[in-house]
């Protein structure tokens, strides 16, 4: 232990001595030169030099706490046992606590009352090292069981997600109550959260033409909630209780809405069913039905939801119907029920929970979506796309964009909340186990019947719309002129020869290496993060567990619009001066995508019995050394899951990243959008197919490496964890 | 299949522990107490352990006893008291920093792991080169009887040979603690008996120190120098096997170690360390244990009950059969007798299976001096 605290010390003093405490400024060509420079010249000097030779003294306070953590590392070399040792130990961890605590306590009150550049890789390492000499300390007190990497890693994780999470959140409600000038205006929050242009029932009492923004969002959410709940039921039904033959053919449809770009569904759609769509051509000549815009709006944007969304539902109510037993259903049957019977008073009621699970995550889904509104939506706002447009739009209006995001937030929080705690203990599912072998009884006809009919209609559409994709790009334009032609892959992929070599010309491989390089450097670090906070939830008990997995959980529920608002808001001046740059993409996707892990994370850690943690504690292994050679091993496909769905949904985002790029780190996804806009769409299409491409072939790959290894070990069989130790305990 | 058994203790290659050390209880509790929010499961607990001893903690579930295992180990933390382990406080450090080691219920062995790699696993984190760590991890896996097993993963053992898996990773660490949590409940009837008796003879060569949890009376009288028997995260009775079974300190432990019939009775007087004590019609003479005259209760084991059929009740009381089934080698009875105003229940057991009694018989229950004594009411 000594040996480490010596390494964090000697971190801490590099990051005031060798790092650059704030941004900008240049290091360590400027040195040694003085304040006469300027002040921003210097900025970017080590916290030490600045606070000598800049004027900036309180900046030299930064020592304090090293020297203290000096004096509990030299505190440790006297006695080590008896009474004398006890008290040496608790001085120990008094001097590493109050180092730890007063540089970062010391940080924070320096960061917010001094007017000053941005913090700079100094004060972030700074940070991390006070953090973990606190920890120290804490450990030391007999927090954690004394574990030192556990305090640290609950620090860390707290620390990150209340500056990346947290910190956003509170900017956007702050800046709710602030007009635009920053002046605090309490008595306007009222005004602004009531606004008409919010709540209004135009459409409705007959007073306007429109109705407000929150009712639109929550009609259509509710609208793609139940329909895309029904559809999700029929195919659920038609795989689980019919001799259906492709069921692999539906397991394969299911991972479409992962690996396709949220708003592609929606340019398909315009595509098809537009005033110039293939469908409308063909309606309009074969039927003269007159050519119009009815898809723009409301009902094109449930269209899409509804096809891209509908998967998810699939999903969760494969699950929930195969948890239904068979004896109860045969049961009914012995006792004279005919199948309709059966199915309207046992199955049904049994799978009551899966439906509004179902639901609320459909709904939830609907709330967050900002692709589909933007490209369909035309004269039908909802919140996501009203927050884009505060923002983006002429007004810039950040207060209102604040205010929305506030509603939108709660919303979804509600939503998220009601799920929680509504159906998440709340099944009569049982999980099949031995002994519940029967046959599940046969859909009533008129059932079978509608299941298909919804299930075909959504597999005519969904073949359509990918149809559409993979040929639109192919075309000239699609519906207007059907000549086959590259010239959209050459504009966007295009490579040139010329003087000095081959170069990449075409438009898109800016935005497309930025995207792969972005979401690789992400990949691991969202994994990473996802899983360690996992590991917290699951295997350890600690003080303050429940509002740490309040926060964690919290991160489910923000839209990507939200985020994507609030950081604009929260990193765009210092102390934390992030927009522009490629870090905040990082950031968002980390912070964005941190949930897919930590489910994958709690899912898998939960089937290995705590008994191996403790085991290799027992043998004299921390629980970093147990975290390596123990857990990990094991956690392997969970840490495949996390990296292919972080890779792939940092790819596929829009939402949270359409307010963070520029112009130098522009993404695929906000470029084939902008592209959208102004009606490039064979281009827009071109470029969606090429990414869909990208990520099969990623995930073809990957399954592939995790299935040979899969072959090559030896499936080995957890200890079932045993509950009466539980009990016992 | 090679057994401790048969190995002689010069194999062994762990040391006594230093005179010093030795003088020094091996573990030891001072007011221990622990909490789980409200809930206290383990209220002011206060033993020691002597090195090279084997001490069973014993008690139904919920009684606190895994609990307290889990303090010694140091995977859970005490809320109150101190611990010591040779002598020296450990109740903030870590599990990684005791020195004890612990075979699970489950085994827990790392099932990624060769059962070599599982065994080494310990040395290998404390800093061992591998090759001496892979060295004294097979000298460990043939000290138990698996030579030749070593390239194997757990999953392609039987449960006794995961079991010793299990002991060889935690004896190689040569601890000063050995730590088992209820090791036989994952084995058939058969191997249990086979195993317990391994762990003793291995306990015993190598002089180890080990504390052993269960909540089978009839395993912790067979494998235990001391028992510490507790109930509601207290201890309820603390000695050695003889002791708990002959002189319990109180009804429930005389009901939970072996079975009782507790029946009410009547001390009348005394002469010298010995009591007369009436029940029903018969007078007994035992030991009295220093309680005061009037009305006491009997613990009377199953098979110290005599039944007869001749209906002279001046060495007993009277009753009726009221439920009898054979077992092979003896008789279980159920006999309801009029005590105290009330019919109660005696749980007999006779080796005599040639002339059963039958249900309804009238009989007449006498006790026999051993397996009676008289426990606090």
């Amino acid at each position: 232990m000594k040996r480490h605290l010596g390494f964090w010390l000697a971190a801490g003093w590099a990051a005031v001595l060798v790092l650059p405490w704030h941004i900008g400024g240049v290091w360590p060509v400027f040195w040694p030169a003085g304040p006469q420079n300027g002040p921003s010249a210097g900025d970017g000097m080590p916290a030490l030099i600045q606070g000598l030779l800049l004027g900036r003294p309180w900046l030299l306070a930064s020592v304090l706490p090293l020297l203290a953590a000096l004096a509990g590392l030299w505190a440790k070399g006297r006695a080590k046992d008896g009474a004398k040792g006890e008290a040496d130990e608790r001085a120990r961890s008094a001097w590493l606590t109050a180092a730890g605590g007063g540089g970062l306590g010391w940080l924070l009150v320096e960061s917010l009352a001094v007017t000053q550049p941005g913090l700079g890789l100094g004060a972030a390492a700074y940070a991390v090292v006070c953090l973990v000499l606190g920890a120290h300390g804490l450990a030391l007190r007999g927090w954690c069981k004394g574990d030192v990497f556990i305090v640290a890693s609950i620090g860390l994780v707290l620390g990150s997600i209340l500056v990346f999470v947290g910190f956003p959140v509170v900017t956007i409600l702050l800046s709710a109550v602030q007009d635009n000038d920053g002046r605090l205006t309490v008595a306007g929050l009222f005004d602004k959260l009531t606004d008409s242009g919010i709540w209004g029932l135009g459409c409705v009492l007959g007073t306007g033409s429109t109705c407000g923004v929150a009712w639109n969002t929550l009609a259509l959410a509710g609208v793609v909630g139940v329909l895309t709940t029904g559809t999700g039921l029929a195919f659920a039904l038609i795989a689980v209780r019919t001799g259906f033959r492709f069921k692999a053919a539906l397991r394969l449809a299911s991972i479409l809405p992962v690996i396709t770009p949220p708003f592609v569904i929606g340019l398909a759609i315009i595509l098809l069913f537009g005033r110039a769509g293939v469908v409308t051509d063909l309606l309009s000549t074969l039927f003269d039905i007159p050519r119009s815009r009815w898809i723009y709006g409301m009902p094109g944007v449930a269209m899409a939801q509804i096809l891209a969304f509908t998967p998810i539902s699939f999903l969760v109510l494969v699950g929930v119907l195969q948890g239904v037993s068979p004896t109860l259903e045969e049961a009914s049957q012995t006792l004279r029920a005919t199948p309709w019977i059966t199915f309207r008073t046992v199955t049904l009621p049994l799978i009551r929970p899966g439906l509004a699970n179902a639901f609320l995550i459909s709904f939830i889904e609907s709330l967050a979506d900002f692709g589909n509104p933007l490209v369909l939506g035309g004269n039908f706002d909802v919140l996501s796309t009203k927050i884009f447009y505060a923002v983006v739009g002429a007004a810039h209006d950040q207060g209102r964009a604040a205010v929305l995001a506030i509603i939108l937030l709660s919303f979804t929080l509600s939503a998220f909340l009601a799920q929680r705690r509504w159906l998440g203990r709340r099944s009569y599912a049982t999980v099949a186990g031995k002994g519940d072998a029967g046959l599940p009884s046969p859909l009533p006809s008129g059932v079978r019947i509608a299941a298909s009919a919804v299930a075909a209609l959504w597999t005519a559409l969904t073949v359509l719309v990918y149809g559409t994709i993979l040929v639109g790009g192919f075309l000239k334009s699609l519906g207007r002129d059907n000549t086959l032609t590259l010239i959209h892959y050459q504009t966007a992929f295009g490579i040139e020869t010329g003087p000095n070599g081959w170069w990449f010309s075409g438009s898109a491989w800016d935005s497309l290496f930025t995207t792969l390089g972005v979401s690789l450097v992400a990949m691991p670090l969202t994994a990473a993060l996802g899983l360690l906070t996992a590991y917290l939830l699951v295997r350890q008990s600690f003080l303050g567990r429940g509002a740490f997995e309040f926060l964690t959980m919290l991160s489910f529920a923000i839209p990507g619009t939200v985020i994507g608002v609030s950081y604009i808001l929260a990193f765009n001046t210092p102390p934390l001066e992030l927009t522009g740059t490629g870090l905040i993409l990082i950031i968002a996707f980390v912070f964005r995508n941190m949930p897919v892990g930590i489910r994958a994370g709690i899912a898998t850690l939960s089937q290995i019995d705590k008994s191996l943690d403790e085991a290799s504690l027992t043998l004299g292994a921390r629980s970093f050394t147990t975290l390596r050679r123990v857990i990990l091993p094991l956690l392997r496909p969970a840490i495949v899951t996390a990296m292919v769905y972080s890779f792939v949904r940092a790819i596929t985002s829009v939402s949270a990243v359409i307010f963070l790029v520029t112009a130098k780190y522009n993404l695929a996804t906000a470029y084939i959008v902008g592209r959208a806009e102004v009606g490039e769409y064979g281009l827009a299409i071109a470029y969606s197919s090429a990414l869909i491409a990208i990520m099969v072939v990623a995930l073809l790959a990957i399954q592939l490496l995790v299935g040979e290894r899969r072959l090559g070990r030896r499936t080995a069989a957890l200890p079932v964890s045993t509950s009466a130790s539980k009990v016992n305990a | 299949m090679t057994h401790i058994r048969t190995l002689s203790p010069g194999t062994t290659t762990l040391e006594p522990a230093p005179a010093a050390a030795r003088a020094r209880p091996a573990v030891e509790f001072r007011s221990v107490v622990k909490r789980y929010g409200a809930f206290t499961a383990v209220h002011e607990l206060n033993f020691s352990i002597e090195a090279g001893t084997l001490v069973t903690l014993l008690g139904p579930s919920g009684c606190g006893k895994t609990t307290t295992l889990r303090m010694i180990a140091g995977l859970e933390q005490a809320s109150s008291g101190t611990i010591l382990i040779g002598g020296e406080n450990v109740t903030a450090r870590s599990a990684a920093e005791r020195d004890v080691s612990m075979v699970f219920q489950s085994y827990a062995l790392f099932p990624h792991m060769t059962i070599l790699d599982n065994v080494a696993y310990g040395l290998t984190v404390g800093g061992m080169a591998k090759r001496a760590a892979l060295e004294a991890a097979r000298d460990k896996l043939a000290l138990v009887g698996l030579a030749g097993l070593e390239g194997r993963l757990p999953s392609e053992l039987s449960g006794g040979q995961q079991q010793r898996v299990a002991v060889a990773r935690a004896i190689v660490l040569e601890p000063r603690v050995l730590l088992f949590d209820e090791p036989l409940s994952n084995l058939d009837a058969k191997m249990r008996r086979q195993v317990r008796e391994d762990i003793r003879q291995l306990q015993q060569s190598l002089k180890l120190t080990v504390v052993y949890v269960t909540h089978d009376q009839e395993e912790a009288l067979a494998v235990s120098d001391r028992i510490i028997v507790m109930a509601g995260g207290r201890i309820a009775q603390d000695g050695t096997p003889r002791d708990l079974y002959q002189r319990p300190a109180s009804r429930f432990i005389a009901d939970f170690i072996g079975d009782a019939n507790i029946v009410p009775a009547l001390l009348e007087g005394r002469d010298g360390a010995l009591g007369r004590v009436r029940v029903g019609m018969a007078t007994l003479t035992l030991p009295h244990r220093d309680l005061a005259d009037g009305p006491v209760e009997l613990a009377v084991r199953p098979n110290a009950i005599r039944l007869t059929s001749d209906q002279d009740p001046s060495d007993g009381l009277l009753g009726r059969v009221h439920f009898a089934a054979y077992l092979g080698d003896h008789m279980e009875y159920e006999v309801a007798v009029a005590l105290g105003g009330r019919e109660v229940m005696l749980f007999a057991r006779t080796p005599d299976v040639d002339a059963p009694l039958s249900v309804g018989d009238a009989v007449c229950v006498g006790f026999a001096p051993r397996g009676v004594t008289v426990v606090p009411p």
